[in-house]
């Protein structure tokens, strides 16, 4: 009886088992970049607001403190967006006849909030407390990025859960002196190592791993 | 539970099976329901498996290609479901920030919530202007930091979805303004004097209210103000009228009393102050030491009570008879009137009333002879007698004004109101709160005689069966949303301050509504009761101010207490009343008799459309869902009926249906129905659920009447009854005796007080713990904090309060009736029902269970993904997240504590109930565990706060929502690393035990024992 199959079609069949091989590798690769991609992460992609509003500007170049607007951050787990009153006690002085500033007149005219667009968001599942973080010599910097010279604010991490582990397994590598948790332009000093370690003792930080620290 | 493989299985209950399966045992056995005794199917199914109707277990079987296709399936969604972007969330901060809200940080603001008219004091928690938990409030003098179910769950019936929303006028939505016009055109209809004007209010206590009655009253001089409240004090009140001629309120000082005789007042569940009762009752149930000196309690009752529960000696007795026995008892104490008088009830012996009578007149000064609100005036006229006889005034209870401003008979005044309105004298009722077509006795007909009024208004939370029959409903304002103030047991006064505005701009309070009658038009109730108040103290301006804001902070206005005052009881009306009712003597004993008492879950019906009250297992009966007709296992022989079956209870005349349910320990020849159920418009959660028991309940017997017939349907009626469900397998004990006998511990451990005396180490067996080192798991290190718990089972009454905390503070899920019978509840706090004895008469006992966060747990080392993981500080956490819902981990849990979401029991869709979720709580979807975690979001919360003030957690700082509901103070939780904390040194105690402990997990949550204090004369 003649072979059904041509001696050919072997290479074939080889090839299809190793290009399966190489085929799922290759897509677990591309799924793995997707999800590390600006955009699904939306790491470095600045939002649309309905006020273009320039923490270059404001935190950067006026110098104003962060807390002036997330006036809660020390106190308790939701840093807060700044009422639109806060706005109003400069803008009620300068920049009165911007057009760029009308909508932030209209929602203090009209007592109708702004609605921004959230940048830095967190699973439901996920309780993070900034208090803790800031008490603790966790600068704004180290989590939301140059935060004095984004124009436009975009989000700086990942904000995976595997992005929060890397300081709660090494803090040392993070940690800063607590009189510099709110400059924005605080650069790493050579030692961080060093300081790192001194600081983690001082401020008896614990390296807290365990879920229902986050989940519950 | 020593059941044989060789015995047929029953469907249903079997009586006689039952009773030879006790006979078997010594009578000390510990046993949980009837379903138990008489070893029926469905028993058997909840004890073998931790959920026995499991729809994963097809009957066909499931053939391989099955099983690739879903493997394939779940493997392919598992891989996807991780895909999904994070959707794009807005932020919308305030314009004006309101002064004190930090967002992310919850407030606590006092108030008040008041039942039949008595305030219990509160804290409620507002997260970001929601208000989202109750909690006790400390300084008010009816909660002492305790609550009830119903407070706790009150905040669910602030945002119903089912509430009523706008006003409506003849069945078509209307508006506040057009309903202010009719109300002018209404004043200038009636004639000057107002003789046809009518006002029904529930009992009101409020001074500021009662004022504004009396503002319209004074213009309409003849006009009337009619209170009715179907679970009233009226009893109380008459009570105290006949024994002192005029109507005063009695003031318990259960702390102080020593011996207390219980006349059917469940005094822990219901009633006047049982908030603070329970406390005061409970803080004399401590037992530091053996030396210690609790109380005594006897109770005599028809129903099964939390009350009988905790007493040391209980005499079922047919609610008609316990007059009969106040009497005896009280000619016993040296009431001289009430010599002779009293007939002997077939369970209650002469030398039982005399021993109890001995134990009074022992502790002269120190005992305290209680009746209940149900029972005649006459039985409460035999109690201030005897306490007066016994030398308890002014120590154990005192005498104040009455708490009501206008303290009437409620049930001759709704008469009065039904008899004009069916006269045709009635022109227009003004219905402010209640509801009345559904709770009035049925003698009343007070639906069709509602119908000849000619402008009929209604104002409730609902849009009830009254609200349907007038021409105008106004939704009124829930407690949380409006002014009020309103006195607690004692008579303190506590304002009502509103948490929130009125979710639906059609809610208005009474106070609105009688400005519109007034000349008080368009003020808000705010300026009503302040400025009531204004008027009334002595402090003036800036002094009043001060004292205004000091009792909105505080919650009470201090000094407010009514004084006690000098009355003496009369004796003359010592002689059986001329009445029908329930106090005569005259009822055979082979009459059928059926008291009503007040549900333990919706009361008289207004709690009907709260799924978190209906769902709460009922103290002792564990029901849900329904009520029932209850009947002693006796009776239920000697009228061949069962639990399921359908009958029809006739009662001169009027019928009913209801279905049947034996209760071990109820009264014999006699059927407790509860109110409150069977309505017909309660909403989409009470509609329908259970039977109406107004229908056969009339106005001159309303809490106990005798003639009853009942007569079967034929038909069967299914209960979802937790009583069974999550029983704990004792191993060991199952087939073998001798291994039983040599094993095995009970559950629930109990001892008298002499035996606890000459063993104070009784609940612990040392051969029972396990050697250390028996795990095959190194073991953890708890350097840090240790968190554990420690539950008195002296103390707790079983009341529940800590199951609906727990379900409010975790937002658990509502499952309804059908989930609960297939034993799907998702309480994550239950408390276990034990009794012992024989089912006339057995003894019962409670036993709170949360999850036990053991040391070695079972339940982590079997999850295959790490959702359930143990916490540096001794927790077994549960990520939900992570869960893909194997229900290993519920499987290996030897105390049944944990709970699977079978369907999407959360409503994620109602948008109202968005509002009450706590935001610290993840709300939990379908497929996924969950189990209680010590309440963790409290734990980080109060960790956070110490390490930002850089120091440690103090003891009492963390208090869990079952805790901090617990009225009895049953329930510490602290840090058991620290050997000064509260639960350390509870746990350090001779009656502490943990559960299972052979099986060496090492639970965290352990008990203090039980100890009666039976007095040694009587001998049973």
């Amino acid at each position: 009886m003649a072979q059904i199959f041509h001696h050919s079609t072997n290479v074939l069949s080889r090839l299809s088992i190793y290009g399966g091989v190489f085929i799922v590798a290759l897509l677990g690769a591309a799924l793995y970049a997707i999800e590390l991609s600006p955009w699904y992460t939306d790491v470095h992609v600045s939002r649309e607001q309905p006020v273009p509003f320039s923490h270059k500007h404001h935190a950067g170049e006026l110098g104003i403190d962060c807390r002036y607007c997330h006036t809660s951050v020390e106190k308790s787990s939701f840093a807060g967006v700044p009422p639109t009153q806060t706005c109003m006690t400069c803008h009620s002085q300068i920049w009165t006849n911007s057009a760029m500033l009308e909508p932030v007149r209209a929602s203090y005219r009209d007592d109708k909030s702004i609605s921004w667009t959230r940048v830095n968001a967190l699973p439901d599942f996920v309780y993070f407390d900034h208090s803790i973080h800031v008490s603790k010599g966790i600068g704004c910097t180290t989590c939301h990025g140059q935060i004095a010279e984004m124009p436009l604010t975009y989000r700086a991490g990942t904000l995976y859960m595997s992005w929060c582990l890397d300081c709660h397994r090494q803090p040392e590598k993070y940690v800063r002196p607590k009189s510099q948790v709110f400059n924005p332009n605080y650069q790493v000093p050579a030692n961080q190592e060093q300081l790192g370690r001194e600081l983690v003792k001082e401020y008896k930080i614990q390296s807290l791993q365990n879920c229902s620290v986050c989940h519950r | 539970m020593s059941s044989n493989p060789n015995t047929p299985e029953r469907k249903s209950i079997d009586l006689a099976a039952a009773s030879a399966n006790l006979a078997h045992r010594d009578g000390k056995r510990f046993w949980q329901s009837l379903e138990e005794l008489s070893e029926t199917k469905e028993y058997r199914e909840f004890l073998e498996h931790e959920f026995p109707h499991d729809t994963a277990k097809d009957p066909e079987g499931i053939d391989r290609r099955d099983v690739l296709k879903l493997a394939a399936a779940s493997a392919a969604l598992a891989g996807l479901s991780a895909c999904t972007k994070l959707p794009t969330e807005k932020i919308v901060p305030y314009v004006k920030p309101p002064e004190e809200i930090i967002p992310g940080r919850p407030l606590f603001y006092a108030t008040s919530m008041q039942l039949a008219g008595v305030a219990t004091g509160l804290l409620v928690e507002s997260n970001m202007g929601r208000p989202t938990k109750i909690e006790g409030n400390p300084e008010h003098p009816g909660s002492l930091g305790g609550t009830d179910v119903f407070a706790q769950a009150s905040v669910l019936t602030l945002y119903d979805p089912d509430r009523s929303q706008t006003v409506i006028h003849e069945g078509r939505i209307s508006d506040w303004d057009p309903f202010a016009v009719a109300m002018t055109n209404m004043r200038g209809q009636q004639s000057p004097k107002g003789p046809g004007l009518r006002i029904l209010t529930e009992t009101v206590t409020s001074p500021s209210l009662a004022a504004h009655v009396r503002a319209v009253l004074k213009q309409f001089p003849e006009a009337k103000w009619h209170q009715y409240e179907p679970c009233g004090r009226d009893n109380v009140r008459e009570g105290a009228k006949l024994a002192f001629g005029k109507p005063v309120n009695p003031v318990y000082k259960f702390d102080k009393a020593d011996v207390i005789v219980s006349l059917d007042a469940d005094f822990l569940t219901c009633g006047a102050g049982h908030v603070r009762y329970t406390r005061d009752f409970s803080s004399r149930r401590a037992l530091d030491t053996p030396s210690a000196n609790p109380n005594r309690l006897y109770v005599v009752e028809s129903m099964p009570s939390s009350t009988g529960a905790m007493a040391d000696h209980r005499k079922p007795a047919r609610a008609s008879e316990i007059g009969g026995f106040a009497q005896r008892l009280a000619a016993e104490v040296g009431v001289a009137s009430a010599n002779g008088g009293g007939t002997n009830s077939q369970n209650i012996s002469a030398d039982w009333t005399r021993a109890v009578a001995k134990d009074l007149q022992q502790h002269r000064g120190s005992s305290l002879v209680i009746a209940g609100e149900e029972q005649p005036p006459y039985v409460h006229a035999l109690a201030h007698a005897m306490n007066a006889a016994l030398g308890n005034v002014g120590k154990t209870v005192y005498y104040t004004d009455p708490l009501e401003t206008n303290p009437i008979d409620g049930m001759e005044s709704l008469r009065d109101l039904a008899n004009d309105m069916k006269a045709g004298k009635v022109d227009a009722l003004l219905i402010l709160g209640g509801n009345p077509v559904y709770d009035a006795p049925v003698d009343f007909d007070f639906g069709p005689a509602l119908l000849n009024v000619k402008l009929r208004i209604h104002s409730g939370l609902y849009y009830d069966e009254t609200g349907e029959l007038c021409h105008w409903h106004v939704p009124a304002t829930h407690y949380l949303e409006s002014w009020g103030d309103a006195r607690a047991y004692d008579g303190t006064i506590g304002i009502i301050q509103p948490l929130i505005a009125p979710l639906y701009q059609g809610c208005h309070s009474p106070y609105e509504i009688l400005g519109l009658l007034g000349n008080d038009a368009g003020k808000s109730n705010h300026d009503g009761v302040r400025d009531y108040w204004a008027g009334q103290r002595p402090e003036k301006d800036k002094a009043f101010e001060d004292l205004w804001e000091r009792s909105l902070h505080d919650g009470v206005m201090t000094g407010t207490a009514l004084p006690a005052i000098n009355v003496a009881a009369r004796t003359d009306f010592a002689k059986p009343p001329n009445t029908q009712s329930a106090g005569s003597n005259t009822a055979a004993a082979s009459d059928l008799e059926i008291s009503f008492r007040p549900d333990p879950s919706i009361l008289d019906g207004r709690f009907a459309n709260n799924g978190w009250l209906q769902e709460t297992p009922k103290p002792n009966t564990r029901l849900t869902w329904d009520n029932a007709a209850m009947v002693s296992p006796a009776t239920a022989q000697h009228l061949n009926i069962t639990t399921g079956d359908y009958v029809t209870l006739q009662l001169n005349g009027h019928e009913t249906k209801a279905g049947v349910m034996i209760v071990p320990g109820h009264a014999d020849s006699s059927v407790t129905l509860h109110l409150g159920y069977g309505r017909r418009r309660a909403g989409k959660v009470g509609t329908g659920t259970g039977f109406n028991a107004n229908f056969i309940r009339n106005s001159t017997t309303p809490w106990a009447a005798t003639g009853l017939h009942i007569e079967k349907t034929g038909e069967e009626y299914y209960f979802a009854v937790t009583q069974h469900q999550y029983i704990i397998d004792r191993q060991g004990q199952t087939f073998e005796e001798e291994s039983a006998a040599a094993f095995h511990r009970d559950l629930i451990q109990v001892a008298t007080l002499e035996e606890f005396r000459a063993n104070p180490r009784f609940a612990q067996d040392p051969q029972e713990e396990p050697t250390p080192g028996l795990s095959l798991y190194p073991g953890f290190k708890y350097d840090g904090y240790a968190w554990g718990m420690s539950i008195d089972l002296n103390k707790c009454v079983g009341c529940n309060a800590c199951v609906v905390a727990c379900q409010s503070e975790n937002n658990i899920a509502v499952v309804g009736k059908k989930q609960v019978m297939l034993g799907r509840a998702m309480h994550w706090i239950r408390v276990d029902t034990y009794f012992r004895g024989g089912l006339e008469n057995p003894e019962m006992y409670y036993e709170p269970m949360p999850c036990m966060q053991c040391e070695n747990a079972p339940c982590e080392v079997v999850c295959p993904v790490g959702a359930t993981t143990h916490s540096p500080e001794g927790l077994n956490e549960m990520t939900y997240n992570r869960c893909v819902g194997t229900r290993y981990c519920s499987n290996n849990c030897p105390y049944k504590v944990r709970r699977f979401n079978f369907f999407l029991f959360s409503d994620w869709q109602t948008p109202s109930l968005y509002g009450l979720r706590n935001p610290n709580v993840t709300v939990r979807s379908r497929g996924v565990m969950e189990k209680c975690t010590y309440c963790v979001q409290r734990i980080n919360a109060a960790k956070i706060h110490s390490e930002e003030a850089n120091q440690t957690i103090k003891d009492g700082e963390i208090v869990t929502a079952c805790q901090g509901a617990c009225p009895a103070d049953a329930i510490v939780f602290g840090n058991i690393n620290d050997p000064n904390s509260r639960v350390s040194k509870l746990k350090a105690q001779s009656r502490n035990y943990r559960l299972l402990a052979e099986l060496n997990t090492k639970p965290r949550t352990s008990y203090l024992a039980r100890v009666r204090n039976p007095n040694p004369e009587i001998h049973e």
